[in-house]
């Protein structure tokens, strides 16, 4: 064994992190795990036995977050598994994910916790993190075993695909997880406004005759958790916002000084309800796809910061689940692999500025759950994302490395793609040895 | 829609003409005439045409059999569509126009009406639709023109005029209430895109 | 390819000149019905599958009715959307039918789009929408227009005014569409909770809470059907109630649109919806609308089910025609 840790010289690239304001060309020099420093080009020259990686063309970023994923194991492994999520999400420029406790079982105790770390640290690509449930069994009844849960490793912790309807029950899992400072993560949905649901509700789905989820019963969920936020002083993290109204809210409470935040997934600022059209099961998840409006205010909302940051739901299901009928069909898309160009694409058409798309990809989720990613300061993980900004693909099923291949961008254009991913110093992924 | 369309703006230089207006008004009045001698009379007589030209036709000729005799005969009219052998194996329906058949099919002698006796096929199909309305009491054919190659055992009882055809030429009727002109011609090939007679 | 396409999912995507040219051919079939022998050859060896997956013996029967005067031999297979019970998908079900190559494959099925979903998946039969979910029943539409074209002559620029549970109604959504191509001013009426506003004025409609004015001068009153089986959804607080309000009555109906007609996709909940009054007096083209519907499935069938099938035309492609070319008629 070497007493030296490995040094890694980055250079040539154009170096973006928001954390630190940093946007130009610099060099970066990794030792070991590590970011041992970042500099003006030519800096490092003369610091002795160092392997080079060129960066030539690319944009460096801190490695990217993902804070809302499904990796179906246990339980569903023939949707997805964490080592098949792990290289969807290295492929797709993330680093860190952290995976939703819906599972089967429940991710509600550490042996479920702990069988995920497990299994990431078998696959061994990015970095997993496992949230955990609010309430037992995602029943909404009685609150999980948050310290078991946060000593285990749990990050956070969620009822995502469920709201916890008990009012009082919310308010008691806010109190109650001072003990842990982890951030609650819910999924905002009146059930009984919702019943029945297959998209929004809107002209288009009286139209189609498919029964609507009305923004409100979103809306009255998100009001609802910033008042039990204001009331405890809990922090709450909205999932997938998708309406203008909530956006409202939010910026409300957060000019209240309410200590909330909130993500947007790249089809929620990207496609309308317009999709669902011809009956696409493929454009079927929860959160619906909205209206124009709303896709315009998320887009406007990411921008401003209202909505923090960008995370991707990547829900895998598999074909079955999916080609039958519409009322019938599965929630949700991958996202893992088409979240970084869906939010480029935003940056080439001037709704977002490239420091903030990347910031909302990177620190922005880290701090909306508290970890310790997506810098590239002095000494922080080196977790670096390179990206090829012009490099483009026309989405098939044999770019996704998911096991499943429910998305609805096959045949998009999808431009600004992961070249490399590094975690922790090593480079788990390149487009060339991929043969992409 | 194959024969549905008026005749009037076809270019017909390279075409002969085998019959003309006053030949066609002497065919129909003598047609009128043998319907009567061979029916002695019009007594019980039903005159029913096959849409489209054939329809023009029965009405002239019961217009005839009324001048010669006197006697207003009923008229019928018969859309071949629903009975046709080709239906499936064309791409595109023909419209459907309706059978009109106005007296009780049982108690008369039909003669049945068309512009042109081909394969047989056409009269074929008319035979079926008329008997699913009754029972008459004969059924007799009258055509303005005859052109041979028969692909069923069919024969007219009163023929206008018999033409000579080869099977790959076009025999067109065209007739004043609907394409302007009264006169029959007879085209080289079957040039003429979805024209087959 | 037909006129139309080679499925008929809906009215929502037709012209009013691929409508016009139905209802003409439908026109033509009312006779058939009025003879003797209520039967011609056209459709002699085709395969019509009525796959029912939702209670229905009205329109299933107009459809096996339709076919069997046509001459296709009609099958029909039934059961409830669940009843993929066995665990077979819908897709598997109609791929399954296919492989019996069958013409044409109507369905009715609780879920929306569901016949788009069949459509998307068979390769050689014509499907025929039959009502899916809340989405569309086109041939309803079609028999309804038929019977106002009798009626009145054309459809063209008609006041109609629909009754009842537009919301939860397919029948409401074809017909809106269809009138909407020919100019007609559609109003829909009902309580707050069903006629939604935005959404219908967004179909085309104009959206009233209120009986006198929604009827004010309209030329035909369309009562639809308030599903027992919806009043747990508690749209309404009761029927009772619902039918003070927006029963269609003679008086009413001699107040505010004395020249009107009045149609009804039934089953008719007699003193609820509509009073026997009206349903069986002057007013009702009820009975003429069953006719129709007969007639209108008949044209459906003739143009969808008559084509060359497929496998014919590949068959025809590989054979040489034995010399001359084979004159079809005439």
């Amino acid at each position: 064994m070497s007493s030296e840790p490995q040094r890694l010289l980055i250079q040539g690239g154009r170096v973006l992190d928001p954390a630190s304001g940093l946007d130009g060309a610099f060099d970066i020099l990794v030792e070991g795990q590590r970011i041992a420093a970042v500099d003006k080009p030519g800096q490092f020259t003369g610091v002795g036995d160092v392997q080079v990686l060129s960066a030539k063309g690319l944009l460096v970023t801190p490695g990217l977050v993902d804070i809302h994923v499904h990796l179906r194991e246990p339980g569903q492994e023939w949707k997805e598994t964490v080592l098949t999520g792990s290289r969807a999400a290295v492929a797709g420029g993330f680093t860190t994910v952290c995976c939703m406790p819906n599972t089967k079982p429940v991710n509600d105790a550490a042996s479920v916790t702990e069988f995920i770390l497990e299994q990431a640290e078998r696959a061994n690509l990015c970095r997993v993190h496992p949230i955990g449930a609010i309430t037992l069994g995602l029943k909404g009844e009685s609150l999980a075993p948050y310290l078991e849960l946060a000593e285990a490793g749990c990050v956070a912790f969620s009822d995502d695909g469920r709201p916890v309807t008990n009012s009082a029950i919310m308010r008691k899992a806010l109190e109650y997880n001072f003990l842990t400072g982890a951030v609650l993560t819910v999924h905002e949905e009146d059930l009984q406004l919702s019943e029945g649901f297959s998209m929004n509700e809107s002209a288009r789905s009286v139209k189609l005759g498919l029964k609507g989820m009305p923004d409100a019963a979103e809306n009255v969920m998100i009001a609802r958790d910033i008042e039990l936020a204001r009331l405890t002083g809990g922090r709450v993290h909205f999932c997938h916002v998708s309406t203008a109204r909530g956006v409202t809210l939010i910026r409300r409470a957060k000019e209240d000084g309410i200590p909330v935040t909130a993500e947007v997934l790249p089809h929620n600022f990207t496609l309308d309800d317009s999709a669902v059209e011809g009956f696409d099961t493929q454009a079927k998840m929860s959160m619906p796809l909205r209206s124009p409006e709303d896709v315009a205010a998320m887009a406007k909302a990411l921008q401003e910061g209202v909505i923090d940051c960008i995370a991707s739901d990547h829900a895998p299901h598999e074909a079955d689940s999916k080609n039958v009928e519409f009322d019938k069909a599965s929630f949700g898309i991958l996202g893992l692999q088409t979240t970084l160009p869906l939010t480029l694409a935003k940056v080439r058409s001037g709704e977002f500025t490239l420091m903030r798309a990347i910031e909302a990809l990177t620190v922005a989720p880290a701090k909306c759950l508290n970890l310790s990613a997506g810098t590239l300061a002095k000494g922080a993980l080196a977790d670096i994302t390179f990206i090829d900004l012009e490099r483009s693909i026309t989405l098939e099923p044999k770019h996704i490395r998911s096991k499943s291949k429910n998305t609805p961008f096959y045949g998009w254009e999808l431009q600004g793609l992961a070249a490399k991913t590094m975690v922790g110093g090593r480079l788990v992924f390149d487009s060339e040895e991929a043969g992409e | 829609m194959t024969d549905s369309e008026s005749k009037q703006q076809r270019d017909r230089s390279d075409w002969t003409k085998v019959l003309d207006a006053d030949q066609i008004r002497r065919s129909v009045t003598r047609i009128a005439h043998e319907i009567l001698e061979k029916n002695r009379g019009a007594k019980s007589l039903a005159i029913v045409g096959i849409r489209t030209r054939g329809d023009y036709l029965a009405r002239r000729i019961c217009r005839q059999i009324e001048e010669i005799d006197g006697q207003k005969v009923p008229m019928g009219v018969v859309d071949i569509t629903l009975y046709r052998d080709d239906i499936a194996q064309s791409d595109e329906q023909p419209l459907v126009r309706g059978t009109d058949l106005p007296f009780n099919v049982d108690r008369h002698a039909i003669v049945l009406v068309d512009d042109v006796l081909f394969t047989g096929r056409t009269v074929r199909a008319a035979l079926d639709a008329i008997i699913d309305f009754g029972r008459p009491l004969s059924v007799q054919l009258a055509v303005l023109c005859d052109r041979g190659h028969r692909e069923l055992p069919i024969r007219a009882d009163y023929v206008g005029k018999s033409i000579p055809t080869s099977r790959k030429e076009l025999v067109e009727v065209c007739l004043e209430e609907r394409d302007g002109e009264d006169g029959v011609y007879v085209a080289p090939t079957t040039t003429i895109a979805g024209k087959k007679r | 390819m037909s006129m139309i396409g080679r499925h008929l999912l809906g009215i929502n995507g037709l012209t009013r000149e691929q409508v016009e040219y139905l209802l003409t051919t439908a026109e033509q079939f009312v006779e058939v019905s009025t003879r003797n022998v209520k039967k011609v050859p056209t459709l002699r060896g085709k395969t019509v599958i009525n796959l029912f997956l939702e209670a229905s013996t009205r329109t299933r029967s107009s459809f096996e009715i339709a076919g069997k005067r046509m001459s296709a031999d009609v099958v029909n297979v039934s059961g409830s959307s669940s009843s993929t019970t066995k665990g077979e998908t819908l897709i598997d079900t109609a791929l399954t039918l296919e492989s019996m190559d069958p013409d044409v494959v109507v369905i009715r099925h609780a879920s929306s789009g569901a016949a788009h979903l069949i459509a998307k998946h068979l390769t050689r039969a014509s499907v025929i929408n039959a009502g899916d979910g809340l989405h569309e029943h086109p041939s309803q539409a079609l028999l309804d227009a038929l019977t106002m074209r009798q009626a009145f002559g054309t459809i063209e620029g008609l006041t109609v005014t629909i009754v009842g549970d537009v919301l939860r109604s397919r029948v409401a959504r074809s017909n809106i569409h269809l009138l909407r191509l020919f100019g007609c001013s559609v109003r829909v009426v009902a309580p707050p909770t069903l006629a939604k506003k935005a959404e219908f004025e967004a179909l085309g409609c104009q959206v009233f809470y209120h009986m006198p004015e929604a009827l004010e001068g309209a030329d035909v009153v369309m009562s639809l059907r308030m599903k027992h089986e919806y009043l747990k959804d508690l749209f309404v607080p009761n029927l009772d109630e619902y039918s003070r309000k927006y029963i269609v009555s003679e008086p009413m109906l001699a107040r505010y649109a004395p020249n009107c007609k009045v149609l009804a996709p039934g089953p008719i909940i007699r003193g609820t919806e509509i009073t026997s009054e009206v349903a069986d007096g002057p007013r009702s083209l009820i009975s003429r609308q069953v006719t129709n519907g007969v007639a209108v499935r008949m044209a459906l069938l003739y143009v969808l089910g008559a084509r060359r099938s497929d496998a014919a035309r590949e068959r025809d492609e590989e054979i040489e025609p034995l010399g001359l070319e084979a004159e079809a008629s005439s």
